[in-house]
């Protein structure tokens, strides 16, 4: 009965075209799905996981938090993956801290300011505040970049910096951190937001609020903006869910997520 | 459809091809109703929530926040018009005068080396003229004219440049189509070429050539990978020509990766939108083309 009512479940999504998880399941093959900036994460987790159980499966599905909640809460899949904190109704089902991720404010080498305030942060993202000159800069506008609506990151932004005010209309948008680092890389007048992991040379994070972008700064509270990354689950992870898990929390599992230029939840 | 079937069943060769003709009638149809298929399901998706928001605001609102539910398509309506506008004003001119020294004012050589090439620019994906954009057109944007580069200027330039293949070979094709006689005549009641161009052979063929600025047209409305790299995107009517701009296409292809719910919803109303459009410039196309066909 209940395999029949997870058939329809699945032509239902199907239907929708909703990305998330679909497929078959056996009790050897755990699903995830959602957020994408966790996804590659997820996908390390799960080759060194699956390399120590060959015969245990593991399989990673983006689709977007949003996405991957709700089909964790329709039990397409086991565990889903949210970049952002649970709200509303998605907080009845279990979450589980497995990384954080620092949110960089990434200018141009070449921009004299080094640090901002998160309030101007928040100013220039809103469109109030439009040139360098008063931050200390150049005398030029600004470019402002931003993610597009949707987007995990920009979900985190928002919540972070911009709280109840918008970003304004006329900022730049791209479709990942990628993009947004590429402009911010070519435009001297640029300002944009990428997860602090993909920090280059070719830009510069922010102070913010006189605290650098670094991995002390933000184990000791100083730097704020940080998101967590999540696995939720309904009710307690069970079985291979818990294994997995297990293995994510384990030290060798943070390692990874050290490794990858996330920060370790210890 | 069938011959005088002359009786029941016929020769054995008179059952092959009525099953033949059979099976491509059901492949034909086949084809087709893929078309009808997305189009009832872009409708069936995308006008729901156009009705439950209400058309006006849908379509006039300045606001897109699909997180707040505010759903205005407004800056992308004007924006895939003034992102095409520019790449027509630059496309047109350039695109006639080379179907024009095409045939006209070029020799047989010049016409087999430059035609060809022509043809290859058609054949250049569009990711590469955004590729192209970003890295050469917007920096140098940038520096010469300031603001951010990625701009309305750029978008319309590099979409002026991608419709100018199907300018002139349209172009081409119907001022070759002008009988001989038209310009034999001209040239010899005294006019000049250049006379005979602008006052013979172009009316003449006129209607081909809005045609391939119509498609033209189609094609810069459609074009989403090259826009989405160089217009910068944001969702508020530019105010300026170096300001960024997001189009029909865009807010589509850069939102739908996340996007749920009403959201989602939305994006196929955006397709609707462009759905429309699209139709209404391809159904002038074809009339125009199907007066030139009527023509003498």
């Amino acid at each position: 009965m209940t395999r029949y009512r997870l058939a329809l479940l699945l032509l239902a999504l199907g239907v929708a075209f909703s990305p998330g998880c679909r497929g078959g399941r056996s009790r050897n093959e755990l699903t995830l799905a959602g957020s994408t900036s966790i996804q590659p994460f997820a996908d390390k987790w799960a080759e060194v996981f699956m390399a120590k159980h060959p015969d245990l499966g593991i399989n990673v599905q983006g689709g977007g938090s949003s996405a991957g909640i709700q089909a964790c809460k329709s039990g397409a899949c086991e565990i889903g993956m949210a970049s952002r904190e649970l709200k509303g109704d998605e907080k009845d089902l279990t979450e589980i801290v497995v990384a954080r991720d620092g949110l960089a404010i990434i200018v141009h080498p070449s921009n004299p300011v080094r640090g901002l305030k998160v309030a101007e942060v928040k100013q220039i993202f809103s469109g109030d505040l439009i040139g360098w000159k008063p931050l200390g800069g150049p005398d030029t506008r600004i470019t402002v970049v931003t993610r597009e609506e949707g987007s995990g990151t920009r979900g985190a932004f928002q919540e972070l910096v911009m709280g109840k005010t918008r970003i304004f209309r006329g900022a730049i948008t791209e479709d990942s951190n990628g993009t947004v680092r590429e402009i911010v890389t070519h435009d001297p007048a640029a300002i944009g937001f990428i997860s602090l992991g993909l920090v280059n040379a070719q830009v510069r994070p922010l102070a913010l609020d006189g605290a650098a972008a670094n991995d002390e700064n933000i184990r000791n509270g100083s730097y704020r903006l940080v998101r967590p990354f999540l696995f939720v689950s309904r009710g307690e992870p069970a079985g291979l869910a818990k294994q997995f898990v297990d293995f994510v929390l384990s030290d060798e599992g943070q390692a990874l997520v050290r490794e990858e230029g996330l920060l370790p939840i210890r | 459809m069938d011959g005088p079937a002359k009786k029941r069943g016929g020769t054995r060769l008179e059952r092959n091809d009525r099953l033949v003709r059979l099976a491509l009638l059901v492949i034909a149809f086949s084809a087709v109703s893929v078309l009808v298929v997305i189009t009832v399901f872009i409708v069936g998706q995308g006008t729901p929530i156009m009705f439950r928001y209400g058309l006006k605001s849908f379509l006039a609102g300045t606001s897109w926040y699909p997180s707040e539910k505010l759903f205005g398509l407004w800056p992308m309506i004007v924006g895939s018009l003034f992102v095409t506008a520019g790449a027509l004003v630059i496309g047109v001119p350039f695109g006639l005068s080379c179907a024009i020294v095409l045939t006209e004012f070029s020799s047989k050589r010049v016409r087999s080396i430059i035609k060809p090439v022509i043809e290859l620019l058609a054949g250049i994906p569009s990711v590469v003229y955004g590729f192209i954009g970003v890295i050469i057109l917007v920096p140098f944007i940038r520096t010469t004219f300031g603001g951010p580069g990625l701009s309305v200027l750029a978008a319309s330039i590099i979409l002026g440049i991608m419709i100018l293949p199907t300018i002139i070979s349209i172009s081409v094709d119907s001022l070759q189509a002008v009988p001989p006689s038209y310009r034999e005549g001209s040239i010899a009641l005294g006019a000049t070429r250049w006379q005979t161009v602008k006052m013979v052979l172009f009316p003449a063929a006129r209607s081909g050539i809005i045609a391939s600025i119509i498609l033209g047209m189609g094609r810069a409305v459609g074009e989403t990978m090259a826009t989405i790299m160089i217009a910068g995107n944001a969702a508020e009517v530019p105010h300026s020509l170096l300001a960024p701009v997001r189009t029909l296409t865009s807010n589509v292809a850069l939102e739908m990766s996340y996007a749920t719910g009403e959201h989602r919803e939305a994006l196929f109303a955006t397709g609707v939108v462009l759905f429309v459009i699209i139709m209404v410039l391809n159904t002038i196309a074809n009339a125009t083309s199907a007066r030139r066909r009527k023509q003498p």
